[in-house]
């Protein structure tokens, strides 16, 4: 298979933003994937790999991501987590919010 | 660059790496490790990742079941972050490039991104740093595990900066690698500062809350003579200090050549220096220092830091080594001068309200008769050794000089019957530092050989000031009109009863005092060893009548601050280099 790039650009729908669960979502997505794959905010690039990377972009609400993906499965990846980066919800939003003041106090 | 202030205790600068104990007393593990370890810091590194995944899979688990997935759900997050290849890259990096420990590599790592968090400008993501710091908490609490490095086992010379260090834990600092030492809580005059003092290492206390702020194998400076503390100081602050230790040196270097000579000042008036000891080994830097006898052997080391009473043996070996250190000269051998809360085995229930008015010193000896006995029966079995003198302290009422007397010639008379020999004539006499004292010192006079003036208690019962109590530490002063009006009553009603007056506190060590202590009537100092060269510099720089001067214009003074200025420029009148 020869290598190819991709990119897209996605804007962040859900209220929270690119919080620590979605970015771990979308860490274990791009884990799947043999492409190195990018995400970038604002002049900020980081590996998708990691979740605290993704996390220190801040990218909150109507933030502007942009993917960028090179290798075998490059198109592939995109497409999987710009999927992924739309549908992101915010169902059990208060339920996390407070487990998480709990546990770090 | 930061800044502390605190309590100087101990004077000198050291400058060093800090290692820092935590309030139980561990150690937080040094920062560098030798290239030899990277492979078993690495494998610590590996382990505590598995160890710490468990753990939050464990908590994962519980919080899911109790509370429902939805909340365990943030630990799988935790864990996702702790499986972050980044993560453990950068770590290992670390280790690797720089020989960071783990637990330094760690921390620096983790507080990168914990920063990144704190800055971000949406709340709710700015909140991740306290996910990260928990994922740090965890990774560094395994790494510690019940690694408790003791103080003893120090590789590199370290300033160390703890919470509080214990006097028994000051003591056991090894000199060698222990620069100086910094404490959040404590005061002038508490045992810990006594004790840094005569292992003549620079120490600050009292400068309040500020370990969280400091990073293992941070630079630090501590000048142990203005109780400063430089947390990451500058280049120009680092050469100012290096400027001022090599000056240090120099002073002493020069001073060292007055150790053969006398103490006497220029008409001829000899002034008797003896040094004051916590500890047996000391004996051999006072006969070094020129020393002409110990004026104080404090003997609470004994009873600190152990696990039982000393015996009879344990106290007999200490004084007989140190009086053949001493090559004939006299040694004061203080009886306990302890609080009953500083007693080991004694946990009372109910602590006392006010230990420093309380059961103490010469009253808890008289409350422990078999305990006195036991140091008394060793302080006499010893004194056919050499010329040892015994003294009382905290003495504040004539019944308990009298009833001390007592027990001591009743010890006399076994040891007669026991045919166990002691010196006879043995000197006895008193710490003078309780104000009741100063005040009945013509009856008590009757009763010793001698007398030693205790300046700190002195102060601190005068001017009802506890001098570890930081709200009103800068009430207490040495220099205060009415503690040197007692000092001058104590000098003049011991020398007009013909018994022999010495001063042991604290004040008589700095030069500043020492003219004004010989122009009050003084003629024989009990200090720490390492002021000896100093104080001597000063008397012979000086005549009587240049002193006595001095004592009539501080007679006039009516505050602490005047009177202390005033000593400081005399000082620099005489012998500026002392005043560096």
């Amino acid at each position: 298979m020869s290598e190819s790039q991709s990119t897209r650009t996605v804007i962040i729908q859900n209220k929270q933003g690119l919080h620590l669960r979605p970015a771990d979502l979308l860490a274990r997505l791009a884990y799947q994937f043999e492409s190195n794959i990018e995400v970038e905010n604002d002049g900020l690039s980081v590996n998708a790999k990691s979740v605290i990377d993704l996390a220190t972009l801040g990218a909150g609400p109507g933030t502007e991501l942009k993917l960028s993906a090179t290798g075998t499965d490059a198109e592939k990846a995109v497409e999987a987590i710009a999927e992924l980066i739309i549908n992101f919800t915010d169902e059990d939003e208060e339920a996390v919010d407070t487990t998480e003041s709990e546990s770090s106090s | 660059m930061r800044i502390l202030q605190g309590i100087a205790v101990s004077p000198g600068v050291a400058i060093g790496e800090a290692v820092v104990i935590d309030n139980q007393g561990y150690r937080i593990p040094h920062r560098f490790i030798s290239r030899s370890a990277i492979d078993t810091e690495l494998e610590r590194l590996a382990k505590a990742f598995v160890s710490v995944g468990r753990q939050i899979e464990n908590s994962r688990d519980e919080i899911s079941e109790e509370l429902g997935e939805q909340y365990g759900a943030i630990f799988s997050a935790h864990l996702q972050m702790l499986r972050d290849p980044k993560i453990e890259s950068d770590i290992v990096h670390l280790i690797k490039q720089r020989h960071y420990s783990a637990e330094y590599s760690v921390s620096q790592v983790l507080s990168k991104y914990i920063k990144v968090f704190e800055n971000l400008s949406n709340v709710y993501m700015r909140e991740r740093a306290n996910d990260v710091r928990d994922i740090e908490r965890r990774l560094i609490n395994t790494l510690l595990g019940n690694r408790r490095e003791a103080l003893s086992n120090l590789e590199t010379p370290v300033v160390i900066l703890a919470h509080n260090l214990t006097p028994s834990e000051t003591a056991n600092l090894d000199r060698e690698k222990v620069l100086g030492f910094v404490t959040e809580v404590g005061g002038p005059g508490g045992h810990t500062a006594i004790v840094a003092e005569a292992l003549e290492i620079p120490a600050v206390v009292g400068t309040g809350q500020f370990l969280s702020d400091v990073t293992v194998g941070d630079l630090i400076i501590i000048d142990g003579d203005q109780g400063r503390v430089i947390v990451q100081p500058d280049d120009e602050t680092i050469l100012r200090y290096q400027h001022e230790v090599e000056e240090h040196r120099s002073l002493a270097t020069r001073l060292e050549a007055l150790s053969g000579l006398p103490a006497e000042t220029t008409d001829k008036q000899h002034i008797a220096l003896y040094a004051n000891i916590e500890f047996p080994h000391e004996a051999e830097a006072c006969v070094r220092r020129g020393a002409e006898g110990i004026g104080l052997y404090r003997t609470e080391f004994l009873y600190l830091g152990q696990d039982e009473e000393p015996s009879e043996e344990d106290h007999y070996r200490v004084y007989s080594q140190v009086v053949k250190d001493m090559e004939g000269a006299p040694v004061v051998i203080r009886t306990l001068d302890l609080g009953a809360d500083k007693l080991l085995g004694e946990n009372p229930e109910d602590p006392e309200q006010n230990p420093f008015l309380g059961l103490r010193s010469i009253r808890l000896s008289l409350r422990n008769i078999p305990l006195f006995r036991t140091q008394l029966r060793a302080i006499l079995r010893a004194s056919v050794l050499g010329e040892i003198h015994v003294m009382f302290p905290l003495v504040s009422t004539l019944q308990e000089l009298r009833q001390a007397k007592m027990l001591l010639s009743d010890i006399m008379e076994d040891l007669e019957e026991e045919g166990v020999p002691f010196d006879r004539g043995i000197k006895i006499g008193m710490m003078v530092e309780v104000p009741s004292s100063v005040i009945m010192l013509e009856q008590f006079a009757k009763e010793v050989d001698f007398i030693s003036i205790g300046t700190n208690d002195l102060v601190q019962y005068t001017l009802a000031v506890d001098r570890s109590n930081k709200e009103v530490a800068g009430l207490y002063n040495n220099s205060d009109p009415a503690v040197l009006r007692l000092i001058e009553m104590s000098i003049s009603k011991a020398t007009a009863a013909g018994i022999k007056v010495t001063l042991c506190g604290q004040m008589g060590g700095n030069p500043i005092y020492a003219m004004l202590l010989i122009g009050l009537g003084l003629r024989s100092l009990s200090i720490t060893p390492s002021a000896i060269p100093e104080v001597k510099k000063v008397c012979r720089s000086v005549s009587i009548a240049q002193c006595e001067e001095i004592a009539s214009r501080v007679r006039e003074m009516e505050n602490a601050r005047e009177i202390k200025q005033f000593l400081r420029e005399e000082l620099r009148k005489v012998v500026p280099e002392l005043l560096l």
